[in-house]
């Protein structure tokens, strides 16, 4: 009874931890899993698809901008603000270490990005299936 | 006149003499144009029709935030380049900035707010408020046809009149002096 009490204490310290640090940094990896955390909620969920990612990115969602409009049919390399024309760092984790490591960032970015694309907000398939893509890119 | 209104007398007419000085340093970047918006000057008084970005544009403490977030798409554009009801519009309407959705997280649009609002331009008379640095009425005037030729618009280097940086090479750091100007070629 006693080293239960003592351990969930610990776990309610660890998560109150995590909590207060909501920029920690991870890996693309574990901002995966908690994408298909979300994703299995949904009915008829069976992972993710690197291929239907691959085709979501490129293509139009009813607006002037896919993805690959800013960043390129190849997310390995640099893109370009399809409007200012600032330069945008290569999105694939494999050419871009930082990319995918704050979960802040990540859902910053997403909700801009999806509302300029597809005007509204992504679904969590769609998100996953675009990571998975992304992870994919080996060059 | 008695010594010591003498006294009164010799005071002030040093602080007016003073106030001169300041202020003809403080114009003195405004090289030309007092016809400008005569509509307007009457009405608000000052240059440009009262639409006067003012001195300083960058103030000297920056805002960690505001640089990292303003600048990833576009240059982060000096906070005195426009009035303070300016930025409050802007920044209550990023998901909808020029086409694109820009929004931030509460806690972050709030800091950029503030720090925007404080440093916003201090000589802005008039009672607009442009979203569009270059809508202004001083923008217009130092850029207009006898300024710069209509085809420097055209050169895919430059792209958008937004594009300080283009010919500004210092535009980054708010300084748009005339000795750091470079057009692209």
């Amino acid at each position: 009874m006693f080293h239960l009490f003592r351990a969930s204490g610990l776990v309610l310290m660890a998560v109150a931890g995590l909590a207060a640090q909501p920029a920690l940094a991870e890996t693309p990896g574990e901002i995966l899993a908690s994408i298909q955390k979300e994703a299995a909620g949904t009915p008829g969920f069976q992972g993710f698809s690197a291929a239907r990612g691959e085709s979501f990115f490129k293509a139009k969602h009813g607006t002037e901008w896919s993805c690959a409009s800013c960043h390129t049919e190849n997310p390995a390399a640099p893109g370009k603000h399809a409007k200012t024309g600032k330069v945008i760092e290569p999105l694939a984790p494999f050419a871009n270490a930082e990319r995918f490591t704050s979960p802040k960032k990540v859902d910053k970015w997403l909700k801009r990005n999806c509302n300029d694309v597809l005007e509204r907000v992504c679904t969590p398939q769609e998100k996953g299936d675009v990571l998975a893509y992304l992870l994919a890119v080996k060059k | 006149m008695s010594t010591h209104k003498q006294k009164t007398f010799q005071v002030l007419a040093v602080a007016v003499l003073a106030l001169g000085v300041t202020m003809s340093v403080a114009q003195a970047d405004d090289d030309r144009g007092e016809r400008y918006g005569e509509k307007y000057s009457e009405k608000y008084g000052g240059k440009y029709g009262g639409e006067n970005r003012g001195k300083p544009v960058q103030p000297a403490q920056t805002n960690t935030k505001f640089q990292q977030e303003c600048s990833t798409c576009h240059i982060a554009y000096a906070p005195g380049l426009l009035p303070a009801e300016s930025w409050r519009r802007m920044m209550a309407g990023l998901d909808k900035h020029f086409g694109s959705d820009a929004s931030l997280d509460a806690g972050d649009n709030k800091e950029i707010t503030d720090f925007l609002v404080n440093n916003a331009s201090n000589r802005w008379r008039a009672p607009t408020a442009p979203l569009r640095i270059t809508e202004s009425a001083w923008f217009t005037h130092k850029h207009d046809d006898r300024e710069i030729n209509p085809a420097v618009w055209k050169n895919p280097l430059v792209k958008s009149p937004a594009n300080c940086a283009a010919c500004h090479v210092q535009a980054e750091r708010g300084d748009f002096s005339e000795r750091n100007i470079k057009m692209p070629k």
